[in-house]
């Protein structure tokens, strides 16, 4: 099988959905002759040509509406945000607009529009440039909220998304563009809603997503050495949340980690350890525990922005502490 | 490049237009004052309920520009919506419903009156947000134009609105793209209780268009024939040369912001009301029509008396729709049912 | 035809408003859309319309009167027809019927009915329900003394029949005492008392106020002289009792004979105990911990002694077991050693009272019209309101106080 990374992976979903369908088209800023800021769209402009391939002026709030107007008669735009950040900005025209057009019309403006970008921090860009505000997204009646963590995630959820006749968030990640997997060359696609076991084990369940895998993962191996087997549950769709793999191992290994980059209050892991309590209180051995980032803005330098976000010593520890060692 | 509306203009529009097209237009406007002034009237009755914007006063601008546009052209305007939703063709009784509340409302019984929508006859709502609909409008122009048909969107705005950053961005866009909008900026000199002169730079409207190299022009918005005059040449310019237009039309609304503002006294005083009264554009259109031979006075009335039985038909149609059933909470969140959330019936 | 006005909504919020002025009078003609009145809402003062043609033939509203939204203002109709059918019926004379008190959730009735204060993970108190293990005899491994899943596993492993371990570690001196503790093992527990509907009034409301328990306090002076004086003389003999113990027994006989004291809110009842399990609160690094002297009442002084101690000194050293700091019916916390002359305690769910004890101090006393100095401490009783009303603790406070001004009557 095909090993691409997960940059690629997204521009042949791009690819193939624009070929697919003359109404998919892609909007943003330096989509186009730039080649993507992160080199998402490369060869697009090349083989679509600028009326499906839209080079914006600097106004995200205004594009971002320019493309739920245009999916209110049909379209389906794909609007990048060049990162996550910058949709405060449109966070009007998402929540306001494209969020709630469906309901407040009656049932008569789906809104099919996809927008997406990296979210989460790099490397030292400081406070303005690394928020992981995915929970603001998936707070919201109306919207659905994607973070795939792999290539093969990445493709095949881009496209449920751009098929999806409801607006779908889609968070990626900088440091997750240059990554590899296996991703098979014949047309597929991933239900939005599903959750995936990234690896299978006994002892504690890791909940994690986006960049958080590959921090649950390093701590797997980790704590394997010492003979504590890790179950890590890749949620992937955080709205609809599909909370049944969980649940079920969560039954099975009595104890939970949730990981996740975000502030840790009132976040997205808050809501997960409510939903698992909630079910599965009778199978719990410990506290459901979280590792998130630090509660500050990011801060540039290099120590502290690593005391800063999650780390695998910092989810071994929490398995231990919930598996009451030491 | 921005013509202006001269009296030339406006009889060649009385000779040229049909008689007939010229009478529904007084229609249109009787029906839109009538149905307004019994939305004040439920409002106190408490059978509206939030918020309630009323339209008197300015019927000259809905009537006039949507009698040049199709069928098949889609508006957006802000909360201010009941009249621009009638005269594109929603049903009274199903906007009235909507006021109400009740299920068989235009949006449900789920919009109220500032979330009006009908896809049929191209009503793209009733929106809340002081200029948060102009990106979407401008987004309906750019599907038109990717589509390659020869529709227009018709943007109604207030002037308070050309401040917000999203009416910058959208023009800026509609310009850049050569994008088949027309932003029509009702200008009643208010953006609730601050005076346009309290809140712009720039008293002149139109003239922000050479900000975007875009065609503007100013418009007597009192004046039905007027502004249909000028959004002929708008509609014209858009959907041969795909370009946008900036257009103010200056009029004045006889009540308050909403229902909760009062209509004169707390920054408008009485005697300014009074004036502005004096030139209702109702009456002065009736005007031109009685000098032109059109119509009689027995004709108003007539007119008048149609009116206002359509709005009484729509009292009753509203009063006996139900409200909306418990399951109607959770329709219409998402396309798909999963959960909790359904879908309605259409 | 005649027509009522009503007062009109003018704006989102409103909900009544105020005539300041009619501009239309008794008989004047008034059209549709002319000002009517000018009224005072929450927002602005606005002008409001008559929406008919006609005579306004009556004012029911009189100018600065505020009126709710809906409600009738006038009448307008022509001049002549009748509108006796039209005005408002006379105010009703009856009296306005007090606002029902409101319904609060009730509290779920196995919380407190739990008594018995373990700590567990869920998961532990399925798996001991699922097999049998008793939790009460198990000593968990967890923080703060929790029981998880490994310890039911190795209660289950090594197979050991499941006796609750000794009540205390303590080797007790229960010569007189045993056998009444013999004979109240066999007793019931306790006995469930019905809520009348004053007290079932009274629980509802003060939800409200208080957090989840009501608390209402009570302080009380005691003299302490002739304790003072028997403890000074039984220092001297090198024992160890000492304030502390004699308050807790002097508590612990005044339970028995107010047994509304040492009870539990249970949600739809009162559990009245029908033993005294009195808790001690133990200071420690980084919190409190309340072991339990188990029938505190039917233990002699020395032994009340001699087993605080223990406890105390097992609580500093984190050796307390579950069955000995759950169970209690009353607590007593005493911060007089740290000085401290007068606070109150907050009651430890699920009982329904504790006493705040503070320091003996030598002061300034008046006995019959004469100034002496005096041996005087402060007790504060705080109780649960759901369970007791003040005279209830008032009168458990003078039982308390009469033991320990007069000594003898505890032996």
């Amino acid at each position: 099988m095909p090993l691409i990374t997960y940059r690629d992976a997204l521009n042949q979903a791009l690819r193939e959905e624009l070929r697919r369908d003359p109404n998919v088209f892609l909007m943003g800023e330096e989509v186009g002759v730039y080649q993507g800021a992160y080199k998402v769209s490369k060869g697009l402009l090349q083989e679509f040509g600028e009326r499906r391939i839209v080079d914006t002026p600097i106004t995200e709030e205004g594009f971002t509406g320019v493309g739920i107007g245009a999916a209110m008669v049909g379209l389906r735009p794909v609007i990048e945000m060049m990162t996550w950040n910058f949709s405060l900005l449109a966070m009007d025209q998402i929540i306001n607009g494209a969020a709630k057009m469906l309901y407040m019309s009656g049932g008569q403006f789906h809104i099919p529009i996809v927008v997406r970008g990296p979210g989460g921090a790099a490397h030292q860009l400081a406070a303005q440039h690394s928020q992981s505000i995915e929970s603001w997204y998936a707070h919201v009646p109306g919207l659905k909220v994607v973070a795939p963590s792999t290539p093969y995630d990445a493709k095949g959820l881009l496209k449920s998304a751009i098929r999806d006749d409801d607006p779908v968030i889609f968070f990626e990640g900088e440091t997750l563009y240059g990554s590899k997997g296996e991703v098979p060359a014949e047309d597929y696609t991933i239900p939005i809603g599903v959750a995936d076991i990234k690896r299978e084990g006994t002892d504690v369940t890791l909940v994690a997503w986006s960049k958080m895998v590959s921090v649950a993962m390093k701590a797997a191996e980790t704590l394997a050495a010492e003979g504590i087997s890790c179950e890590i549950v890749d949620p992937r769709s955080l709205r609809p949340f599909d909370d049944e793999p969980i649940l079920a191992s969560v039954r099975k290994t009595n104890r939970c980690v949730i990981v996740e980059e975000g502030w840790p209050y009132a976040g997205l892991g808050a809501q997960i350890a409510y939903q698992i309590q909630q079910t599965a209180f009778s199978d719990l051995d410990a506290p459901v525990t979280r590792v998130t980032g630090a509660d500050v803005p990011m801060p540039y330098a290099r120590n502290l922005e690593h005391m800063a976000m999650p780390s695998p010593a910092r989810v071994v520890a929490a398995v231990r502490e919930v598996l009451y060692l030491d | 490049m921005a013509t202006a509306t001269t009296p030339d203009h406006i009889s060649r529009q009385l000779a040229d237009t049909p008689k007939a097209t010229l009478l529904d237009m007084l229609y249109k406007m009787l029906l839109g004052r009538r149905f307004e002034e019994k939305c004040a009237e439920m409002y106190a009755l408490q059978k509206i309920g939030g918020f309630c914007h009323l339209y008197i006063g300015q019927e000259a601008v809905a009537i006039g520009a949507l009698s040049v546009l199709r069928p098949d052209d889609a508006i957006l305007t802000s909360y201010r919506d009941h009249v621009h939703a009638i005269v594109k063709g929603c049903d009274p009784g199903r906007v009235m419903a909507e006021l109400f509340g009740r299920r068989d409302g235009i949006s449900k019984g789920k919009g109220g009156s500032m979330h009006l929508f009908d896809r049929k006859v191209g009503m793209f709502g009733g929106h809340a947000i002081v200029g948060g609909h102009i990106p979407l409008a401008t987004g309906v122009a750019f599907a038109s134009k990717y589509q390659q048909k020869d529709q227009v969107t018709v943007c109604f705005l207030g002037e308070a609105a050309v401040n917000i950053g999203a009416f910058h961005e959208s023009l800026n866009m509609a310009a850049l793209w050569k994008l088949p909008c027309i932003y029509i900026v009702e200008n009643n000199r208010y953006g609730m209780g601050t005076s346009i002169e309290r809140a712009s730079a720039i008293y002149d409207v139109a003239a922000r268009a050479c900000a975007y190299d875009m065609a503007s022009e100013t418009v007597d918005g009192m004046d039905v024939l007027a502004v249909r005059d000028c959004i002929g040449r708008a509609v014209d310019r858009g959907r041969r040369e795909h370009a946008p237009s900036l257009i103010e039309a200056r009029c004045y609304r006889f009540m308050g912001h909403s229902m909760s503002d009062p209509v004169h006294g707390h920054y408008r005083t009485k005697e300014e009301v009074e004036e502005q009264k004096q030139q209702d554009p109702i009456k002065a259109y009736f005007g031109r029509l009685l000098a032109a031979g059109l119509i009689d006075q027995a004709g108003l009335e007539q007119l008048d008396r149609e009116a206002r039985e359509v709005v009484e038909r729509a009292i009753q149609f509203a009063e006996a729709s139900p409200e909306p059933s418990a399951d109607d909470l959770y329709a219409d969140v998402y396309s798909e049912p999963y959960g909790p959330f359904r879908r309605s019936e259409h | 035809m005649a027509s009522r006005v009503v007062m009109p909504k003018l704006s989102d919020t409103m909900e009544e408003g105020r005539i300041l002025r009619w501009i239309k009078k008794e008989g004047d003609p008034v059209e549709t859309g002319q000002a009517l009145a000018e009224v005072e809402t929450d927002k602005a003062t606005v002008e409001m319309e008559a929406y008919t043609n006609g005579i306004v033939r009556k004012l029911v509203a009189a100018e600065g009167q505020f009126v709710k939204v809906g409600e009738q203002i006038a009448v307008i109709g022509t001049a002549d027809e009748d509108i006796s059918g039209l005005l408002p019926a006379p105010a009703d004379p009856a009296p306005v019927a007090a606002a029902a008190p409101r319904e609060l959730p009730a509290v779920p009735a196995d919380l407190a009915a739990a008594g018995r204060h373990l700590k567990a993970s869920p998961l532990a108190m399925r798996m001991a329900a699922e097999s049998g293990v008793d939790l009460k005899g198990l000593r968990g491994t967890g923080p703060q003394g929790r029981i998880i899943k490994r310890d039911i596993e190795s209660a289950l492993a090594t197979d050991a029949p499941q006796a609750p371990s000794g009540g205390s570690a303590v080797a007790p001196q229960r010569s007189r005492s045993l056998a009444t503790v013999t004979a109240r093992d066999a007793a019931p527990e306790s006995q469930d008392i019905e809520l009348s509907p004053v007290r079932r009034t009274i629980a509802k409301r003060l939800v409200q106020s208080k957090g989840p328990i009501p608390h209402f306090y009570l302080t009380i002076d005691v003299a302490m002289d002739r304790v003072w004086e028997a403890y000074k003389a039984l220092g001297e003999q090198k024992s160890s009792i000492s304030i502390n113990d004699v308050v807790i027994r002097a508590t612990a006989l005044a339970l028995r004979q107010h047994p509304d004291i040492n009870a539990s809110f249970a949600g739809d009842h009162v559990t009245q105990f029908a033993r005294v399990h009195i808790g001690m609160a133990v200071a420690l690094d980084d919190g409190l911990i309340t072991p339990v002297l188990r029938d505190a009442d039917l233990k002699p002084l020395e032994e009340i002694s001699a087993e605080a101690r223990t406890l105390a000194e097992r609580a500093r050293a984190r050796q307390l077991q579950p069955s000995e700091y759950s169970g209690a019916t009353f607590s007593i916390s005493n911060l007089g050693m740290m000085g401290i002359e007068e606070f109150s305690a907050i009651i430890n769910p699920p009982e329904a009272a504790i006493l705040a004890v503070g320091a003996v101090r030598q002061v300034p006393v008046a006995v019959d019209g004469q100034v002496m100095v005096g041996y005087r401490m402060k007790a504060t009783l705080s109780v649960d309101h759901r369970v007791a009303d003040g005279a209830s603790g008032a009168r458990f406070l003078q039982t308390l106080k009469r033991f320990l001004e007069q000594p003898l009557l505890m032996a």
